[in-house]
């Protein structure tokens, strides 16, 4: 067994399934316990996407409701609330992108400007502390700030002789707050990426520039932001990747009748369609849909680095 | 490589201009912006414990701002009698620790042997342990497959589902690949241990670093989401304690009502309640945060390094 070990990288000889099992036997033993998880767990329940070709009805089971072909599919896309959520979900998707994507680069190039470690460090550990909260936290806590009458920031206006300004209920009020809440969320752990960017750019570069006269934001310009250019384009394509999904505790903490023309996206259409109106096949084939280009996404995004010169994403 | 780089991003100022420049227009500049950004992140939350610790009249009489007005515990007091909140966080604590422990071996166990280079079939394992993450079946078979399994409303559908994350998985099998090294392991192999062996006494004492982040990783995870409390459970002692706060904020919302019982609601308005019981809920959390931001930021670039 030492003699095929030390031999191994010298020689390239392949293995049989016999010597891998012989020498390997305890890492194969160990990687039964993820493999079981995965399906049982995940695998298990891919059977169950077959009821988007059946019209099932939760008392028949499998067994007893009756199949269909593509009739599911028709009728989701005729349907008026799968538009409307499929509309929504890819608008504010597309919306968070715009909008999240540009504020924790700016603020990685804020950070790195800052020349007093202490200030930099305190203000780190702050801004990323909104990440670490659920969407409970978060959407209770927007709940009493913006609030028609109570909330905080309402209070403050009316203070000031305005009048009550419906942040969370009416929708285009509503639109705003929802994503500048979701930016919030997330634009200080963003800037961790950028930051490591940055650290790896020459501190040369620098340096010239400076003996060539150039002031800090024209440094920030030339040097800095070019040198995270791979990083910014990779992050893009990743979220790119994930202009389907939608996020059912975000949506769901920000709900109420009055705001429904917008907050009516994919999630929401899964769970209530599915779990609450047991409409099973059609809750599972638009789950199905956004699954499936979802991954086509993905890959597409994979193949669109790789052609920009960037380490593959998967 | 590089990221090993990149964990001090602290430290460095790429412009090394420190002790040539004085302080300019643009350093006041910048700090202002970043402090008004940190005050966005810290005010809502001074607010909330102000309110949550004044008194009902002034809470009314819209009187309370960052400073708490008549200084008064009641609210929470009417929280500990109550108890659901109080017995949800133990309960989440619970559940927590279990999905952590469970969760790491898991873990361990995927990433170890798929981070061996030799390892026959390394590809097909790979892929077979990476899918779930890019296309899962989606609720409703999830749903029908739990229920099949008698799952449904029991503590372990908010535990097993989720405990081996190919996320984490990945995270972990960068870090055995590239910190540990190879003549180590072939050395112990050269005595005689054998892969557990090897497993137990060289390379887990290695990763400690990587274990405290993943630990971490699954121990928020599961702390902050809900999404499957909603989904799969219906007995109210079976609910962890943010899916409580969420039906709080949402009933709320809608009928401006708490889901408190009534004999907490009489002692103290349901806006003073409110208050109290995000602060008891968002306390703990920013007790330990600052301890353990640190694990968090080495994990992040250790995952944006794909294997």
């Amino acid at each position: 067994m030492a003699k095929s070990k030390t031999s191994e990288p010298a020689v390239k000889v392949k293995t049989t399934w016999k010597n891998a099992f012989k020498r390997d036997w305890q890492l194969y033993l160990l990687l039964l316990i993820p493999l079981a998880l995965v399906f049982l767990f995940s695998y298990a329940a891919y059977p169950g996407l077959r009821m988007v070709f059946m019209n099932y009805k939760p008392a028949k089971g499998y067994a007893g409701s009756e199949w269909v072909g593509l009739d599911i599919f028709r009728k989701i896309f005729k349907d008026a609330d799968f538009l409307r959520a499929l509309r929504n979900s890819l608008v504010f998707n597309f919306l968070d992108l715009i909008v999240g994507t540009p504020i924790p680069i700016l603020l990685a190039l804020l950070l790195n400007e800052l020349r007093y470690p202490k200030f930099k460090k305190v203000s780190q550990t702050i801004l990323y502390l909104p990440h670490f909260l659920s969407w409970a936290i978060i959407g209770s806590v927007a709940y009493q700030l913006f609030k028609p009458s109570s909330g905080l920031i309402n209070i403050l206006i009316m203070n000031m002789g305005g009048e009550s300004v419906p942040f969370i209920t009416e929708k285009w009020h509503w639109a705003v707050t929802y994503l500048l809440v979701g930016v919030w969320q997330t634009m200080g752990w963003g800037t961790i990426m950028y930051l490591a960017g940055i650290t790896s750019i020459s501190g040369e570069l620098y340096e010239a520039a400076m003996i060539d006269g150039a002031g800090r934001w024209k440094r920030m310009w030339h040097i800095t932001l070019p040198g995270i250019k791979p990083t910014i384009i990779t992050l893009l394509i990743i979220n790119l990747g994930r202009v389907m999904n939608s996020n059912y505790e975000r949506l769901a903490v920000f709900g109420n009748s009055q705001v429904r023309d917008f907050q009516y996206q994919l999630a929401i259409y899964i769970y209530e369609k599915g779990l609450g109106n047991l409409q099973f096949s059609m809750a599972t084939a638009v789950g199905l849909f956004q699954s499936v280009i979802g991954v086509i996404l993905v890959l597409l995004a994979d193949k669109f680095a790789k052609m920009l010169g960037e380490e593959g994403l998967l | 490589m590089a990221k090993n780089k990149a964990v001090n991003t602290e430290e460095v100022t790429p412009d090394g201009s420190r002790a040539i420049n004085k302080f300019r227009v643009s350093d006041a500049l910048i700090m202002i912006v970043l402090a008004l950004l940190c005050l966005t992140c810290v005010l809502p939350f001074i607010y909330l414990a102000a309110k949550s610790i004044s008194s009902n009249n002034a809470v009314l009489a819209k009187q309370v701002y960052l400073i708490p007005k008549d200084v008064t515990f009641d609210a929470y007091v009417s929280l500990f009698k109550d108890g659901s909140m109080v017995r949800a966080m133990g309960y989440s604590v619970l559940v927590t620790a279990i999905f952590t422990a469970l969760g790491m071996i898991a873990c361990t166990c995927a990433a170890y042997p798929l981070s061996k280079k030799r390892l026959k079939g390394k590809k097909a394992f790979t892929f077979l342990l990476m899918v779930p993450m890019y296309f899962t079946a989606g609720l409703i078979p999830s749903y029908l497959l739990f229920k099949d399994m008698k799952l449904l409303d029991t503590m372990w559908v908010l535990i097993w589902p989720l405990i081996y994350s190919p996320y984490n998985m990945l995270i972990m099998k960068t870090y055995l690949q590239s910190t540990i090294p190879d003549s180590l392991e072939e050395s112990a192999f050269l005595d005689g241990a054998s892969n557990i062996q090897i497993l137990w006494r060289i390379v887990l004492p290695l990763s400690k670093p990587i274990i405290a982040t993943l630990s971490l990783f699954y121990a928020v995870g599961r702390w902050n989401a809900y999404a499957d409390n909603q989904y799969y459970i219906r007995s109210d002692n079976l609910k962890m304690v943010q899916y409580k706060l969420y039906q709080m904020v949402a009933s709320a919302t809608e009928a401006q009502t708490t889901t408190l019982s009534e004999a907490a609601a009489v002692t103290s308005t349901p806006e003073v309640l409110q208050a109290a019981s995000i602060m008891f809920v968002t306390i703990p959390i920013i007790i330990i945060y600052p301890f353990l931001q640190k694990y968090f930021v080495k994990g992040a670039m250790v995952g944006a390094v794909k294997g």
